[in-house]
Parts: structure tokens; C-alpha cells; sequence
């Protein structure tokens, strides 16, 4: 079975963008819409790796990271985030939040395969 | 479609939402009603298009999404204050950003003098103006959307051959709580060529006092590479952070690297070898100490995140039990399965309807159980009905967005002042009527700025406030969508309105009006109160035109006016347009629909009122008018002499171009709701006839289209009009 990445995203483009990405580079895709809808994927699914935007309603990236890590059952699930190339002081955050590491929006389907690869076995 | 034109189609759709909530946003924000939601929902909206945008290249949308995002970011974060004068930027910003998104959908261009104009205010209002503004471009410049280049590839490396690098790299617990690995990062190391690696185990303390999430490793690497340093520091991008590392270059081809292990397995299998002991190392996963971060990375976490919890905090205790409600659920479904859906259940209406006459004739008495049973499948059915039309809905609200910028235009245009109230926005109906319902509106909204509210100077000497109040509302009544465009304008100045309509021919210069009458007459074709055309009200075009449009979706327009208070236009509508109501009568032994929502009144012509005209046309006198009689069982061929007027009864309607005319047929059998189904798709077009049904006893009734069987028998006497100009 191939691996399963979880994207949190409220974008639905985005959220379609990367499955297109994922789906094509043979990764099976589960959506979240935000943080809270993300928390409750996770209730259900073992994703190898989570892929999270920042700025979502209800409850955001930075939030969602830290729910994640404070949570036992979930450790060492990678988390990727999506952030564009100026925020430093947003990946600053996302990394201290507990992110695995990053994704430079917009991205190259390559280079978001190639991160995906660089945080799972 | 290719997958990336779908989802490049999803973009330009969401896009549509955004802007919709960017500018409900903006309004409430102009209003001061935002709360900080409101503003990181106006501020996400716009993140939002510009991430897309970049995803598509579309450079010029996504350059002004970033100048406004920039703006609107000071004012999420209180260094800007939303001032009328803010606001009346961001709002025409909002205004810019949605004809670039319009322009990057048709594939066109936005006049770039206006969007300079734009990011010139927009940067002016940033906290330090122009100092702020280079700054922007700064930013701007860093914002590239040329793909970066993929680090691994050897396509692209430089032909300078091994250079060698000695790495050291300590990991910090954090790493790992993380969810990093020192593993994943030496295979990365492996993919930019040759790696010696030599593992540091002497800080491993005993099995029993391990920490299975402690770090006690420190590898050196020694990497020989065509690749630069930037390469390798790309590797450790995710972990420099939480590790001690160090990158030295060293020459080309020397090798001071002490003998160890000489591959990543080979070093766990040393590290493995080395921490077992006698006892079996316990599997990471059940270990249950968990990793806290040092106080000073604890302090500054808690520092940075103070606001947005506390924040979320209050919106969670705000909403309650409902936190975790938010929206609902929805599935997207193809339109095509949604009408093939309609479509059977209208033939279980008529099946229904089939099968409960059928039993009736079979000599089953109401109350028996076979029409209990009955009974029971007409109710199921008609619930099945509701429920399947109910998937069509669509809330007006999607119309109703687009009201407030173009009261903004227009009221800048007049130079008038509005404020708009939208009620009822929840409102639903079918999507076909809201299709067809974005032009009505606009011109009812730009007539009751245009013409029904007066300037600011005017209102103030009636002693009104200076700016006028524009109502738009929706609500259902009695099984159709009413919509409102109210005014507190003026009024009708109904003795203006009488004159116009003496000088333009339409009524006699002696005739004898009620208030209603009057203010109808703005209906009438070739109305414009206005003494010049404006560009604003429409090219020349009347409320006939705006009245025609909605008849042609069934439904109805009237207006009620107050003179000084305002006028109110009232737009009646048909929640769906795959059933009609109407009347059926017989012709030639023909079932036939007449639209009810044509019809006036039905009567009984008397020899008296009939007169012949040339050519075999009649005319009838209704309430001392002359109308066109027109025999419908000629007109539409069904039979080839004139009918008896006398035997037939009358029904007057009124066309979509307000003109009205009497309809002869034979017998009227009553009023029905009946599910339209088409010809064209079924058959084909026939000329008088809008569409088909199917009757309860199975046979099919034609719909008549009331507007072609006037035109058509118009033409065919064409000698009428003088005659009729002459009797009126």
C-alpha cells in the first residue's frame, strides 16, 4: 500500500494541487480543510506525513503543529509546512511550533516530492 | 480538461468565494463591526488568491495581492487603523483585485495605470509610506516564481569534480521530537556523493539510563561532492536548527578522515552493536518520557504564541460546543446527475398523477385502501420532489455579493451617497433562477440609486439625512421568491411620469389615472424618465426592459411609491423553472398550458365587445380598450375556419413586452401545476409553443409561448396596428 500524506489546507486549489502532485508521485491523499478538521482526520488515519498550510480559519498551522506534537499518539509523524519564500519569521515559528520542515509556496511538484522524501523513510 | 486546467478551473472558483468574502469583509470592517476574525478572514482571502495565483503564474495578480496582503497585514496586526479613508482604499483594492482575477480568467488585461494607482496608495498607507515602500519591493523582488532549482539534480551540476567537505552534526533532542531523522538525513547526504561517516557513541550513557528521545550521537562526515556547499546545507535545512553544525570545505581529493564505518548501515550497525547490551533495547514508540523543550526555546514558544491562543481561546469559549460544528458538510456534485434527477422525479409526478386516475376510473372509492395507498405515494412523491429541487437551491447570497461594489460605482458616479441593507441573504432558490437574476437586479439597483434616491444637497433640504438607504431583501411567500429593492428616496413624481408618457405617445393627454397607473407607466416600453440618457441607468433601456427579463423567468414586477418617502420594486419569482403554473384549457380538441403567470383575467366575450377587423382579425373591447382577439386554434393550426367567438371564452395576457392581447380558446378545464419538459429536446422547435407536459390521464399538453402567438399574429395582420392606434 503506498504511503498516506495528509494535507491541511483551506485552500481547495492548493488542497488540489497537491493531491495532483502527491497522487501523481504514487502517495495516497487525505484532505483537511484546517487545523481542527486536520486533528480530527487524525483520529481515523496514520498518515506518513503531514503537509500544512499556516493561515487557516478556526484553528491555524502553528496551532494545529502544536496540538499534533502534544499529542503521544502522534509522535514522530513528519510535518511539512507550506510557506512562501519571505515569511522566515513564519517558518521561525512553524519550526519552533515542532515542524519537521518546510515548503516553499508556490511550489515545484518536485521539490515537494523531494521534501516529502527528506523527512520519511 | 488536463488535471491542472481543473484545478486551475477550482482556482478561478474559489477565487469567486474569496472575493465574496473579502469584500463582506471589507463592508463590515467600513461599518467597524470587524472583529479579529473578520479581518484575518479579509486577510486570508487575499493570502489565499495570491498562493493560487503564484501556483499559476499569474505575476501581475499576484504583485497587487501582495501590496494589498502587506497592507491589510498592518492592519491585522494594529499598525494601521481602518479608517473611513483606509477603508475606502482597501475596498477599491478589493475592487482591482477581482477585475485581475476576471482579466486572468478571459485571459485579458487590466489597465496597469489603475493598479499603480492602487499600490501607490496602498503603500502610502503603510506604517513609514515611501520608506516603507522600498522596502516593499524588497520583498517583492524576493517573492520570485521561477521554480527553484531541484538540488539533486546532476543535470545541473557544476562540472568542477570532488570537492570534499568534513561535516560535523550533532542533533538535539528536539530534532527527533520533530519528527526528524539523522538516518533520513545521511541517505540525503549519500544522493551528493560519496560519504565517509564516523559515529561518536562515547556520550551514549547504559541502557538504563537512556533516554530512548535523548541525542547522544555526533557524526562527522566527510563528503566528497560536485556539488557547492549550498547543496549540503539544503540538506540540513530541517535540522540545522536543532543540531550543532559545522561545514568545513577541505581540498580537493584529501582525505583526513579517520577509518570507521564507511556507510550509513554500516554506522548503525556499529551504533547497534554498541547500545546492546544484556538487555534488549526497548522500542522507541512505547517510551513514555517525552521531550520537553529547553526553558529558553519554552519561553520564546510561549511568547510568540500568547496572542493567537489567547485569541482562539476566546473564540472557542465564544462559540461553545459549536467549535468543532463550522461549516457544513457539503458534497460537490456534477449539475448534469442533479437535473437527470429532477427530470425522473418530474416523470414520477406524472406517473404518480397517471396511476391515481387510472384507479379512480377503475371504480376505486376514496378511502379505500387502494387510494389510502394512493394517497400515501402522491404525498411521498411531492416530498421527493421538494427534496430533489431543495439540491438545486442555491441562497440568493451569491447574487446579492456582488450588490455592494456596484452600489459603491454607481453612487460614486451619481455622486450620491447609500448605504446599503441586504436582508434575507439565506434565501434560497433554484440555480437557474439565480442564473438569470444578477441583471434585473443590477438595473433595479442602479434605477433606485440613479433615479429614485436624490443628492445628498437635496435630501438635506427635505430634511432627510444626507446619505439615502438602499434596501435589498429576499423572502419566500406563498411558494416563490419575493426580492425587494427598496429606495428612501423622492418617490415617483407621478405628474413628471403622466407628462412623459402624454409626450411620448403612450397615454392620452386627457386620460384618467390612479396613482398605481401612473407609477405603472414607468413599465411601459420606450419609458426614461430621465431627460438625458445616462450611462448609469442602462443605454437608453427602461424598467420595460428589467420587467420583460423577469417575466421570462415567470415571475412578476410591480412597484408601490410614496411621494418623499421612496419607492419600492417588488420582483416576484417561480423557486424553480421546471414546474410552471398554469392554466388548461382546450383547443380544437387540443389540451394546451397557458403560463399563469401570463394571464390577467378570463372572460366571456359578448357580441357586443367583438368586432371584425380586415383579414379575418378580431379585436375585443376589454373596459373600453381595444385588444387583439386572437384564435388560437388558428393560429397554431389546428383548425382552418374562425371560431365562434361567443362560444369560446377569453383570456387576457399580457406579453413580456407589456402589450396585451386576449387569447381565444374553447373550454378553460382549470389551473395545474404542471413539470415542464422540452420540445426541442424531445422533438423539436415549433413556433408558439414553449414546451410540453405530461397531464395526470397521460396525455401531453402543449405550453403555449404567449409572446410568439401575439408577434405571429401580428405579423399576419399587419394592417391591425393603424386600426388599433385609431380605436385607442
Amino acid at each position: 500500500m503506498s504511503a498516506t500524506i495528509l494535507t491541511v489546507d483551506d485552500s481547495r486549489t492548493m488542497r488540489e494541487m497537491l493531491k495532483l502532485a502527491l497522487t501523481q508521485a504514487g502517495y495516497r491523499v487525505i484532505q483537511a480543510e484546517d487545523g481542527v478538521h486536520g486533528l480530527e482526520v487524525l483520529k481515523t488515519e496514520t498518515p506518513r506525513v503531514i503537509v500544512t498550510d499556516i493561515n487557516m480559519p478556526r484553528m491555524d498551522g502553528f496551532g494545529f503543529i502544536e496540538h499534533v506534537r502534544a499529542d503521544d499518539s502522534y509522535r514522530g509523524i513528519p510535518i511539512l509546512v507550506l510557506t512562501t519564500e519571505s515569511d522566515a519569521e513564519k517558518k521561525d515559528r512553524a519550526r519552533r511550533a515542532g515542524a519537521t520542515g518546510w515548503i516553499i509556496k508556490p511550489f515545484d511538484p518536485a521539490k515537494l516530492i523531494d521534501a516529502i522524501r527528506r523527512v520519511s523513510a | 480538461m488536463d488535471a491542472m486546467a481543473a484545478v486551475k478551473q477550482t482556482f478561478f472558483q474559489e477565487c469567486e468565494e474569496q472575493l465574496a468574502e473579502l469584500e463582506t469583509g471589507l463592508l463590515a470592517m467600513e461599518r467597524g463591526e470587524a472583529e479579529s476574525d473578520t479581518v484575518n478572514a479579509v486577510f486570508r482571502a487575499v493570502h489565499s488568491i495570491k498562493g493560487g495565483a503564484g501556483a499559476f503564474s499569474l505575476e501581475g495578480l499576484v504583485q497587487f495581492a501582495h501590496v494589498f496582503e502587506t497592507t491589510l497585514d498592518h492592519v491585522r496586526n494594529g499598525a494601521l487603523e481602518p479608517t473611513a479613508d483606509v477603508m475606502a482604499v482597501m475596498l477599491r483594492a478589493a475592487d482591482l483585485l477581482a477585475d485581475l482575477v476576471a482579466a486572468a480568467r478571459d485571459g485579458h488585461t487590466v489597465d496597469s495605470g489603475r493598479s499603480e494607482v492602487l499600490v501607490g496608495e496602498l503603500t502610502a498607507l503603510s506604517p513609514g509610506g515611501a520608506e516603507a515602500e522600498a522596502e516593499e519591493e524588497d520583498d517583492m523582488s524576493d517573492f520570485s516564481f521561477t521554480p527553484v532549482t531541484v538540488a539533486f539534480d546532476f543535470s545541473d551540476a557544476p562540472v568542477d569534480i570532488g570537492r570534499s567537505y568534513t561535516i560535523t552534526f550533532k542533533p538535539r533532542p528536539e530534532l527527533y521530537a520533530k519528527g526528524n531523522e539523522t538516518v533520513l538525513v545521511l541517505r540525503e547526504l549519500e544522493r551528493l556523493g560519496e560519504l565517509e561517516i564516523n559515529c561518536d557513541a562515547s556520550g551514549l550513557p547504559s541502557l538504563a539510563a537512556l533516554d530512548p528521545e535523548g541525542a547522544y550521537l555526533e557524526w562527522t562526515i566527510k563528503l566528497t561532492t560536485e556539488k557547492g556547499e549550498d547543496a549540503i546545507r539544503e540538506v540540513f535545512e530541517f535540522v540545522e536548527w536543532d543540531s550543532s553544525l559545522t561545514i568545513q570545505a577541505a581540498d580537493a581529493g584529501s582525505s583526513d578522515a579517520e577509518p570507521g564505518a564507511d556507510s550509513t548501515e554500516d554506522a548503525f550497525a556499529a551504533l547497534l552493536r554498541s547500545i546492546q547490551g544484556d538487555e534488549a533495547a526497548q522500542p522507541a514508540t512505547t517510551a513514555e518520557i517525552i521531550p520537553l523543550p529547553s526553558a529558553e526555546e519554552r519561553e520564546a514558544v510561549a511568547e510568540v504564541e500568547a496572542q493567537p491562543t489567547k485569541a482562539a481561546a476566546a473564540r472557542n469559549s465564544e462559540s461553545g460546543a459549536n467549535a468543532n460544528a463550522g461549516a457544513p458538510q457539503t458534497i460537490r456534485a456534477d449539475l448534469e446527475r442533479v437535473d437527470r434527477l429532477i427530470d425522473l422525479v418530474g416523470e414520477l409526478v406524472i406517473n404518480q398523477a397517471m396511476l391515481s386516475q387510472r384507479v379512480m376510473e377503475a371504480g376505486h372509492v376514496p378511502g379505500s385502501a387502494v387510494a389510502l395507498g394512493l394517497d400515501e405515494l402522491e404525498h411521498l412523491t411531492r416530498e421527493i420532489q421538494d427534496c430533489v429541487m431543495a439540491i438545486r437551491a442555491q441562497a440568493v447570497k451569491s447574487v446579492f455579493q456582488r450588490i455592494p461594489r456596484l452600489v459603491r460605482e454607481v453612487a460614486s458616479m451619481t455622486g450620491k451617497q447609500v448605504r446599503l441593507i441586504t436582508d434575507g441573504e439565506g434565501t434560497e432558490v433554484d440555480k437557474t433562477v439565480i442564473d438569470r437574476l444578477n441583471d434585473p437586479l443590477t438595473h433595479m439597483i442602479r434605477n433606485a440609486i440613479d433615479h429614485g434616491l436624490e443628492k445628498p444637497e437635496v435630501r438635506i433640504a427635505a430634511g432627510k439625512p444626507a446619505e439615502g438607504v438602499v434596501r435589498l431583501s429576499a423572502m419566500h411567500r406563498s411558494g416563490r421568491i419575493v426580492i425587494e429593492v427598496a429606495d428612501d428616496g423622492a418617490g415617483i413624481n407621478r405628474s413628471r411620469v403622466k407628462a412623459i408618457a402624454v409626450e411620448k405617445g403612450l397615454i392620452a393627454a386627457d386620460a384618467v389615472l390612479s396613482d398605481e397607473e401612473i407609477d405603472n407607466l414607468i413599465f411601459l416600453p420606450g419609458f426614461s424618465t430621465a431627460s438625458e440618457v445616462s450611462n448609469i441607468s442602462g443605454r437608453g433601456v427602461g424598467m420595460d426592459v428589467v420587467k420583460r427579463s423577469i417575466q421570462g423567468l415567470g415571475g412578476r414586477l410591480s412597484i408601490t411609491s410614496r411621494p418623499g418617502k421612496g419607492s419600492t420594486f417588488t420582483m416576484s419569482l417561480p423557486l424553480t423553472l421546471a414546474v410552471l403554473d398554469g392554466m388548461v384549457v382546450t383547443v380544437a380538441d387540443q389540451t394546451l398550458v397557458v403560463p399563469l403567470t401570463a394571464i390577467i383575467e378570463t372572460l366571456q366575450p359578448k357580441a357586443a365587445d367583438v368586432h371584425g377587423l380586415g383579414g379575418g382579425s378580431r379585436v375585443i373591447a376589454i373596459r373600453d380598450a381595444f385588444t387583439p382577439l386572437i384564435d388560437v386554434g388558428r393560429e397554431l393550426g389546428f383548425r382552418n375556419t374562425a371560431t365562434d367567438p361567443l362560444a369560446g371564452v377569453a383570456i387576457l395576457v399580457e406579453t413580456e413586452g407589456g402589450r396585451r392581447s386576449a387569447l381565444l380558446v374553447d373550454t378553460i378545464q382549470g389551473q395545474r401545476q404542471v413539470v415542464i419538459k422540452s420540445l426541442e429536446s424531445n422533438y423539436r422547435h415549433v413556433p408558439g409553443i414553449a414546451a410540453a407536459t405530461i397531464l395526470g390521464d397521460g396525455r401531453v399538453a402543449l405550453i403555449i409561448d404567449v409572446d410568439t402567438v401575439i408577434a405571429n399574429s401580428q405579423s399576419d395582420a399587419t394592417i391591425l396596428e393603424p386600426v388599433l392606434a385609431a380605436a385607442g
